[in-house]
């Protein structure tokens, strides 16, 4: 019999803030995350916009030994999963008597890469790179410090699934605990925040040069868009079948009920409508649900032209005359990429656990894709009880998950 | 480069990276012990003297380098002309 699978903890260090009641005071007030980088500028950047991450500080926590393997990236989740963990009131003695899995997003360790290579080279020998770097510089980093931090000893699988990385994890996790192979699984997705992660994001003039006005760069859905807006910082939650988390009383947030996934079968970067499409009707089919049920939509769109539209014209599609309320909090965080899928979870349940909707800021007018569908400008206080949540990523991969309240 | 800027800069080095305080480096200490170096964080160490001095020691010295005074002999002995 499957079983259901339900949302114990969260946790996150990102933009908007790195406690839940920072972020869901962000949301609400339509904070932006977004800055100008002149260290991204002079370096040479077409743009030099991007979001703003604190450096989390991990010498009272961990040994500088064990540090040496963590990337950036697996510092944010590092710090993300501790409040995670905590939230959901699962400790240590617990973590060692069962059986506790991970699943995390990652789809890049260009900074750790670069520098490992850069003393290689430097010094023409393999020693110079150091002691961390062949585990800092493998995608699954994040996956393998947390499972050894945390001493976790169930699966241990990294998602590499560029924007989609944080949804497919979840979905990933979701599934396994569904069919009864886990009873509890780390999920999340991470997103280093250095400039050479994204310096040939940069090269291929995908980022909004708005650099006069930051905040108003990442612009969702809106008429004037020229661009996204690269984030990062890492998000995690914790999934748990629904007999487990009440066996162990443990708080419980949502419930996963459906995760739908596609592939465009087409172009490397330029979206279409039919996959996006069919991943959102996969996973309302999966549900059990109709679209009417559906309270909200936390878009993918992440302030691209075509991007924007094609999801637009994906949600009209499967939703038709159901005018759902849209919006894509990368208005105010940028595109966090591999963690999005994770983190837009999590802003998506702190919405619906505080009875808001935070607002797509800078949409101010549509184009006439983005008109099909119903663009909440600011923030509205809107009891919801169920929402859909798209991340789609480069190479056509697109995942989309439904969560309900409880 | 006198024996004693080899290890006010060797101490220094060493007590930031690996987050010691350089009290402990006296000159009989163990290195691997005092610096809690285990197979992968040695590779640290080799790193660091390498970057610093452009001293490259190779796996066989590294063994009979045990106390501080055995590494700033090796330094002090192997320092490029």
């Amino acid at each position: 019999m499957e079983k259901r699978v339900v949302i114990t903890g969260m946790g996150i260090w990102s933009c908007l803030g790195k406690t839940l009641d920072e972020v869901r005071d962000s949301l609400y007030t339509g904070k932006s995350g977004i800055v100008f980088s002149q260290e991204r500028k002079d370096a040479g950047f077409r743009s030099a916009l991007c979001a703003h991450i604190e450096h989390p500080d991990l010498k009272p926590f961990i040994s500088r030994n064990l540090r040496q393997f963590m990337p950036e990236e697996a510092q944010y989740a590092y710090m993300a999963t501790r409040s995670a963990l905590e939230h959901a009131r699962l400790d240590q003695d617990y973590i060692d008597s069962h059986e506790v899995g991970i699943i995390y997003g990652n789809d890049s360790v260009a900074e750790a890469t670069m520098q490992a290579l850069d003393k290689f080279r430097d010094f023409k020998d393999t020693s110079a790179c150091g002691s961390g770097a062949i585990f800092q510089s493998m995608n699954s980093t994040v996956t393998m410090n947390l499972a050894c931090l945390f001493k976790l000893r169930g699966i241990s699988l990294t998602a590499s699934a560029a924007c989609a990385s944080g949804s497919q994890a979840i979905g990933l996790g979701a599934l396994l605990i569904r069919n009864g192979l886990q009873d509890c699984i780390v999920c999340g997705g991470a997103q280093e925040a250095n400039m050479y992660s994204v310096a040939a994001f940069d090269g291929i003039q995908s980022f909004s040069v708005r650099e006069d006005e930051p905040t108003k760069a990442s612009r969702p859905f809106d008429r004037n868009r020229d661009g996204l807006v690269p984030g990062g910082g890492a998000a995690t939650v914790i999934l748990e079948s629904y007999e487990h988390a009440v066996k162990r009383g443990a708080p419980i947030l949502a419930e996963i009920i459906s995760w739908g996934f596609s592939s465009n079968g087409d172009h490397i970067s330029t979206p279409n409508v039919a996959g996006p499409a069919r991943s959102l009707e996969l996973c309302l089919s999966n549900s059990g649900i109709k679209a009417e049920d559906i309270g909200y939509i936390n878009a993918h769109a992440t302030s691209t032209r075509i991007g924007d539209s094609r999801e637009a014209l994906a949600i009209a599609e499967i939703f038709g005359e159901t005018k759902v309320p849209v919006t894509s909090t990368k208005s105010q965080t940028g595109h966090e990429m591999w963690m999005a899928g994770a983190s837009e979870i999590i802003y998506s349940t702190l919405m619906m656990k505080n009875g808001f909707i935070a607002g797509n800021i800078n949409f101010e007018n549509p184009d006439e894709d983005t008109a099909c569908i119903n663009i909440l400008p600011e923030t509205r206080e809107i009891h919801f009880d169920t929402f859909l949540s798209n991340s789609f990523g480069f190479g056509g991969t697109n995942s989309t998950i439904i969560v309900k309240n409880l | 480069m006198t024996r004693e800027e080899i290890v006010e800069k060797v101490n220094s080095l060493l007590s930031e990276e690996f987050e010691v305080e350089a009290e402990a480096f006296t000159p009989e200490a163990n290195v691997k012990e005092t610096l809690s170096l285990d197979s992968l964080s040695l590779v640290d160490l080799v790193a660091i003297i390498q970057q610093t001095y452009k001293i490259k020691i190779p796996v066989s010295d590294l063994r009979e380098i045990k106390t501080f005074n055995n590494l700033y002999d090796y330094i002090e002995s192997h320092l490029p002309a």
